[in-house]
């Protein structure tokens, strides 16, 4: 008998009820909201955020439809797109008085939230995550030129080698990186063992070889592979931060910045249109070092003349006054927390730097030597430096908190020159390799092609399944639809970003699947058309169907999965819908069907016919009506 | 209602060389094609800056490309897609940047600025559209890097590597070898017979539409399992019939299901066709070329196949063992 066990049912009715569920969320639409959170690791958002929030948009007038706070920040709803922002530019300046982007301590963002009523925002029940062709805005893909990351990194080490070889007492003749390598020439074998167990006992990250004779011996030392990998980590993750901290100045919602492969960053910037000013924070690919002048007496006349020293390198300062600056690095932007515009002792405009310890006792040293001399900081952008200024060091400095002042700096200079430190420290440059904008009535007007293409191509499907296989079409109907319900649950409970690709799968992946309800009609025809009576034609119909149904779809899984494998951006988005409807095909094609068909028939003893359509047999003789669509009926 | 009845098997083998012929004839065409026209690249996979700009009314084409050459570009094309609201403007990689990438020099003082100023093209080409031009409602800017086309070229022969494989192994462990190749082989002339029809028509082959074509491969071979699985049926169940008349019979008793099941794709694929805009285009396209070929293919070409690389009933039905008393008395 064609029955199922109760449980089975029961199994079914969650499954379906689980999918509406999950499936509402995306019915209530978004509402315009603004959002508050914070722009620095000191700014807490809280019950007294909120009440700031709550208290402004009461003393304007302006009604909200809603306030909520949660991980990311305060999020207030509104009723229409005008009011949100009116609202927006009144907390922004409330929150925000400086006039400086850089200074804001809140970021105040639009968004849209989600409309769904609370319980089921709190079931975590959210419509699906549309990606960028849905919803508008930047993408960009940007390489980090891991190369650059060593090399300075050796730079860096080079440095440290050479402070240590002076703490120590070990005379060497010249330290230098020559490619990816430090090598440090010593006169002989003695000194250069005392060395080398030296910087082994500081320096674990080096592999060290012994090359050349007595008397030009030298150090060879390179980066481990692992090391290598962990430079190249931290590189990534340094930059991943500072562009959180760029980003940050953009007021953006829902920044997504994340980290594709071994060197590249995705970054994506819903809703954000303006994209010049995102592409000039983002490829703001500057690097900062300290260096010290090279003031030997004639040496900067001779290189303005031509002659530049070896070891040093010509700048211009101020865009007019020549400068020399030796090669050596003392301080890269790596050693640097913090940048922040303030005021000497005289009252004078200066900027505040804070470095780490190990930047601290470099610094130490460095500025002990050399009182009364200058140092310059220097910024790369593009492989081309550029002195932010070249201070006179004034006294021995500790303490990792440096103060630059110089009689000509103004207030508004000082403030660029702490943008400017603080924007320095990336690890690495990088490069934008791949960029997308979509304007926000493009991204509505492709959620509407997609919704078409799915509606209409549905419809078709549905109505000919009815007609062609009648009560058992319809079935086959229900069972797709539910297919699409548990899809749009399943996309909504992963939060899979959704991409017009994806859309079109979901289309695909509903016209793929009637296949196997097909598969299993016209089974069950073909059992009646043998004289099989309807209860086990049903049976042998689900049956035999299923071993065939189960070796098309892990087929057509293995192009899924092939896709979700070498496949990115929105060929992923494809991938991911294309797998999970072929699993959730799988289950509505099988189970919910036959508990339909079950529930419909599984009851009757004496069933006589079933409702699939018209069945032809061979051996009665031919119809009087003669359909137009007979294509072989030979003999 | 009932479209198909067939009172006996169709005599499909008794014409497979004729079907292979016609295929073979396709395929040649296909790869004819592909070798001297080439595809028609996206520049997904070339790298170059792609922008879309819609119209509130009918844009003039002619004017756009004045107010480009006036900005000072040069190798542009501009056409209408979709609707004659909706231009596309494509601009390829500067050489210099392409050079230098190509030689692997990437974020080094001379690429980084060739870079950068390639990255302002897209917002450089709308300025220069909006001072020439009014009434832009909607704007989308492409940019593909040198370094990121490459790699797409690569990943996408991956991953039709990976499908071929996993397809021949699924199939040769849940049928026979046999099987595994002829459904492989049917399968990829289809993958040709699409790209040849991109060659052809120099339409535009990008991610979409190999996306497009690998869903073909996945979804083709199930035509090709869905014969198999009923010849192998047909093998263990019913006696005394040669290996072509059992592919006739499993070919004619799935044939409905297989026009069905196909023409259900197809409406949805036409759905996308009309109403999914210009970016689901092409990959509509693609799918329904590879659902037309598919049926011909995986139905008419899988199954000669089979039958040439000689199959037969003693793989399907496993050997009774002799009766061993016997074995004495009969010398």
């Amino acid at each position: 008998m064609n029955r199922y066990p109760l449980w089975k049912y029961i199994l079914v009715i969650i499954a379906l009820l689980i999918g509406f569920l999950y499936t509402l969320p995306n019915f209530y639409g978004e509402s315009p909201a603004v959002q508050v959170s914070s722009a620095k690791a000191t700014i807490k958002i809280d019950e007294q955020t909120q009440g700031r929030v709550e208290e402004i948009l009461k003393n304007a007038n302006i009604e909200h439809t809603g306030i909520a706070l949660d991980a990311t920040g305060v999020k207030v709803r509104f009723a229409s797109e005008d009011t949100q922002i009116k609202a927006k530019d009144l907390l922004s300046r409330a929150f925000n008085p400086q006039a400086d982007p850089s200074d804001h301590q809140y970021i105040v963002a639009l968004n849209l939230l989600s409309a769904s009523p609370r319980w089921l925002t709190r079931l975590h029940a959210l419509p699906m995550y549309l990606g960028l062709d849905l919803r508008g805005g930047v993408h960009f893909l940007l390489q980090v030129d891991m190369k650059g990351a060593i090399t300075k990194r050796l730079d860096a080490t080079a440095a440290d080698v050479r402070a240590l070889m002076r703490d120590k007492g070990i005379r060497h003749t010249g330290i230098a990186r020559e490619g990816d390598r430090i090598v440090i020439r010593f006169r002989d074998e003695e000194t250069r063992t005392k060395a080398r167990y030296a910087i082994a006992d500081v320096q674990p990250d080096f592999i060290m070889l012994e090359q050349g004779v007595a008397p030009d011996l030298r150090l060879v030392a390179s980066f481990k592979p692992e090391s290598m990998k962990r430079i190249q980590d931290y590189a990534i993750t340094q930059n991943i931060t500072t562009l959180h901290n760029r980003i940050n100045e953009l007021g953006v919602a829902e920044p997504v910045i994340q980290r594709q492969g071994a060197e590249r960053i995705v970054v994506q910037l819903p809703g954000v249109q303006d994209t010049g000013r995102a592409k000039d924070l983002l490829g703001r690919t500057a690097t900062l070092e300290i260096r010290m002048v090279d003031e030997t007496p004639g040496a900067l006349e001779a290189a303005v003349a031509g002659q530049v020293p070896y070891g040093s390198e010509l700048f211009v300062e101020n865009g007019s006054h020549p400068i020399l600056i030796r090669k050596q690095v003392v301080l890269t932007g790596e050693r640097l927390i913090d940048a922040q515009p303030g005021f000497d002792q005289y009252q004078m405009p200066a900027v505040n730097l804070t470095l780490d310890s190990a930047g601290a006792r470099i610094f130490k040293d460095v500025s002990r030597d050399n009182i009364n001399k200058r140092m310059a900081i220097l910024l790369f952008e593009k492989g081309r430096g550029e002195v932010v200024t070249a201070p006179v060091i004034r006294a021995e400095i500790g303490g990792g908190r440096v103060q630059i002042s110089g009689g000509r700096m103004s207030s508004r200079e000082a403030n660029d020159v702490a943008l400017l430190l603080r924007a320095g420290s990336l690890a690495a440059p990088m490069e934008i390799i791949e960029e997308r904008t979509i304007g926000p009535s493009l991204g509505l007007d492709n959620i509407n092609k997609g919704k078409h293409s799915t509606f209409w191509g549905f419809v078709s499907i549905a109505l000919f399944m009815c007609i062609y296989y009648m009560l058992f079409g319809l079935i086959s109907v229900i069972a797709l639809s539910s297919n699409l319900l548990l899809l749009v649950a399943l996309l909504s409970l992963l939060q899979a970003t959704l991409t017009l690709p994806g859309i079109a799968a979901i289309a695909l992946t509903l016209g793929m699947a009637i296949d196997a309800n097909v598969l299993i009609n016209e089974r069950i025809r073909e059992e009646l058309r043998h004289g099989t009576t309807p209860q086990a034609a049903i049976i042998a119909g689900y049956e035999r169907a299923f071993g065939t149904i189960l070796d098309s779809n892990v087929t057509t899984m293995i192009a899924g999965i092939a896709l979700l494998i070498f496949g990115s951006g929105p060929i992923r988005g494809f991938a991911v819908v294309h797998c999970l409807g072929i699993l959730t095909s799988l289950f509505s094609a099988v189970v919910i069907s036959r508990s339909i068909v079950n529930l419909v028939y599984g009851g009757r003893r004496k069933l006589q016919s079933l409702s699939i359509g018209q069945i032809w047999r061979p051996d009665t003789p031919v119809v009087s009506v003669i359909t137009p669509n007979r294509t072989a009926s030979t003999s | 209602m009932e479209f198909f009845r067939f009172r006996k098997d169709i005599p499909f083998m008794r014409h497979a060389l004729i079907f292979n012929v016609i295929s073979l004839i396709t395929f040649l065409l296909a790869i004819f094609f592909i070798v001297t026209r080439g595809l028609h690249l996206s520049i997904e996979f070339t790298g170059g800056t792609l922008v879309e700009v819609a119209y509130k009314e009918a844009a003039d084409l002619e004017k756009i490309r004045s107010a480009l050459s006036k900005a000072g570009y040069t190798d542009y094309t501009v056409q209408n897609f979709g609707t004659s609201r909706d231009v596309l403007i494509r601009l390829p990689l500067a050489a210099e940047a392409k050079e230098t990438a190509e030689k692997g020099e990437q974020a080094q003082a001379g690429a980084g600025s060739a870079q950068s100023a390639e990255n302002r093209i897209g917002e450089a080409v709308k300025h220069a559209l909006e001072a020439e031009t009014s009434g832009i409602v909607g704007s989308r800017v492409e940019f593909v890097g040198p370094q990121v086309g490459k790699e797409l070229a690569e990943n996408g022969a991956l991953a039709l590597l990976f499908v071929i494989i996993g397809i021949v192994i699924y199939l040769a462990f849940r049928f026979e070898w046999r099987f595994a190749v002829s459904a492989i082989i049917a399968n990829m002339h289809d993958v040709i017979i699409i790209i040849g029809f991109f060659a052809f028509f120099q339409w535009e082959f990008s991610l979409s539409v190999l996306a497009a074509v690998l869903a073909v491969l996945g979804y083709s071979v199930n035509e090709s399992v869905v014969v198999f699985d009923r010849v192998r049926e047909t093998f263990r169940k019913v006696r005394g019939l040669n290996t072509p008349q059992v592919l006739d019979h499993a070919i004619t008793s799935t044939i409905s299901r297989t026009i069905i099941t196909h023409g259900s794709t197809q409406m949805m694929v036409l759905s996308m066709l009309l109403f999914g805009g210009a970016t689901l285009h092409y990959f509509a396209l693609a799918l329904t070329i590879g659902i037309c070929f598919g049926i011909y293919s995986s139905v008419l070409v899988a199954a000669p196949l089979v039958m040439w690389l000689g199959v037969s009933r003693e793989q399907f039905v496993k050997p009774k063992k002799e009766v061993t008393s016997n074995d004495g008395a009969v010398v």
